[in-house]
């Protein structure tokens, strides 16, 4: 069942220590946001296989914004 | 005096500035980044360029744009304010070498003191006591290891390179030294583009206690007194006051006469703080120095009753210090709240958006120092630094108790604030008591 990862905050990409196909742990960094001068990660809510990643470093998002998918 | 100072910097320092230079008569020039157009310091300052876009490296950051901007508009002077470019040794040269006054102590000395394994070898050399550590940088895991013996646990690495608590880590275990250093040169290395660490011994409790120094190019050097700044989250203040509440007159003397030294010692100019940790027992150690005017600057200027933000005008102008050490008394008390847009609730996570409504408090004894207004838009590419509210009083209750009214007082909406996690720390016994240390905050005392 594809689970879609959101970004809890806004902030800017500032890197994306993961990529499609790596298998993480529930509480694992997909990607990681800064915000006001603090970096923020956004973790996988489960353990899974990360097969989407639909940001791009330097890219602003908003809270609530899909950042990966999860399977 | 100064002709024109370019303010590099944004928000309430900058606007801190500009009210320097109107008392000074000094014209203003503000710069900004596009996601500041509309913001209060643009409109407050006689002149103002537009930098580039919301990005600080391509804005706050950017020397060559900053310079620009100084020679379109005549600028003769560059105050940086704090954070930004303000304790970048390149960039106090850069000024220089483009004929501008660089607001703020010699190249050298930012260089030295940046560097802060170098600023614990250069203060211990003065005579001020340090934290026990590491004699310098460590290159590895297993020189860290090695280092570790004479340091002793818990012990925590710290950034050779940078400050602000990036790339610190507390350790408490010689197993865990490896994976905490691989993850803090990592972190210290994205940050400073300097991946070299230092260990020091980890105090356990400790004061945060530092000493404003200020001086000018004639061999002048004095103190300001202390700021008592121990509530802290990430290694940075949230509440700060002046005097230190119950701190011994003979540790006071020690910690006063070690940043005059300390400051003496490396050809000092302009203001800077000499920051301490200080145990039960009242032995006090060097941290850092900052060589820079800092935010919690005016609970220093509402106990002395001083403007040090005007006198590093006239210091940077090359004008004699207006006052003796004997002189600078502190009268009555002074404390000041940092209202951040955080979520206290939700471990301080930044909490970005419009404010829909702001109503600062006022009375007797307030001071507010606020870069922004209803309407302002906090974004995500800067510090979350919204206001700061001082309060002064005859003593340190009448101080509190003027800061806890004003904070009930302040509306802000549309963001997230610190303010009720200010008002549960000054409702809290310890801090009505003056029994503070830095790790309360973590110890989640103000939940």
């Amino acid at each position: 069942m594809p689970e879609q990862i959101k970004a809890h905050i806004t902030g800017v990409v500032f890197q994306i220590p993961t990529k499609t196909g790596d298998r993480v742990g529930a509480g694992d960094p997909v990607i990681v946001l800064e915000s006001m001068k603090m970096e923020i990660p956004v973790e996988a809510p489960r353990a899974g296989v990360v097969t989407e990643i639909k940001v791009q470093e330097g890219q602003t998002v908003q809270e609530g914004d899909t950042v990966a998918v999860l399977e | 005096m100064l002709r024109a100072v370019l303010v590099a910097n944004r928000g309430e320092i900058a606007r801190r500035v500009f009210r320097a230079c109107r008392r000074a008569g000094v014209a203003t020039v503000a710069v900004y980044s596009e996601a500041d157009r509309d913001a209060p310091h643009v409109r407050e300052a006689d002149e103002s360029v537009l930098l580039g876009p919301a990005p600080a490296r391509e804005s706050y950051l950017d020397v060559e744009r900053l310079l620009d901007a100084a020679r379109r508009t005549g600028a003769d002077a560059v105050h940086p304010g704090y954070g930004f470019l303000s304790e970048n040794w390149r960039f106090a040269e850069a000024c220089a070498r483009a004929g501008l006054a660089f607001i703020g102590p010699p190249v050298e000395a930012i260089r030295a003191m940046g560097d802060k394994s170098e600023a614990r070898r250069l203060m211990a050399a003065a005579g001020v006591p340090t934290v026990p550590g590491s004699p310098g940088p460590v290159a590895d895991a297993a020189d860290a290891e090695a280092a570790a013996g004479g340091v002793g646990f818990p012990l925590i690495l710290k950034a050779a390179g940078g400050g602000g608590g990036i790339g610190m880590a507390r350790v408490d275990r010689s197993g865990d030294l490896a994976t905490a250093f691989a993850s803090a040169t990592r972190r210290a290395q994205s940050a400073f583009g300097n991946g070299a660490l230092y260990l020091e011994r980890f105090l356990e409790r400790p004061r945060h206690v530092e000493v404003q120094v200020f001086a000018d190019g004639h061999d002048t050097v004095v103190h300001l007194h202390e700021r008592e700044c121990s509530i802290q989250r990430r290694h940075q203040k949230l509440i700060e006051e002046s005097p230190a509440p119950g701190l011994d007159p003979a540790t006071k003397r020690g910690l006063v006469e070690a940043a005059v030294a300390g400051a003496r010692s490396i050809g000092y100019v302009s203001a800077g703080t000499m920051e301490f940790l200080v145990d039960a027992a009242g032995r006090f150690y060097f941290i850092e120095m900052n060589t820079r005017i800092q935010v919690e600057h005016p609970v220093t200027e509402e106990v002395t009753g001083l403007d040090l933000v005007v006198e590093q005008l006239r210091v940077a102008a090359g004008e004699r210090l207006s006052w003796r050490q004997e002189e600078i008394v502190q009268r009555g008390a002074a404390v000041e709240c940092r209202v951040y847009a955080e979520d206290p609730d939700k471990n301080f996570l930044p909490s970005p958006g419009t404010i829909t409504r702001l109503q600062p408090p006022g009375g007797e004894g307030i001071r507010v120092d606020s870069g922004v207004e209803t309407g302002s838009v906090v974004s995500v590419h800067y510090d979350p630094l919204l206001l700061k509210l001082v309060a002064r009083g005859a003593d340190r209750d009448e101080a509190l108790a003027r800061m806890r009214a004003a904070l009930d007082a302040t509306a802000v909406e549309g963001v997230r604030t610190t303010i009720p996690f200010l008002k549960r720390a000054l409702d809290h016994p310890d801090v009505r008591r003056g029994a503070l240390h830095t790790q309360m905050v973590d110890e989640g005392a103000f939940r």
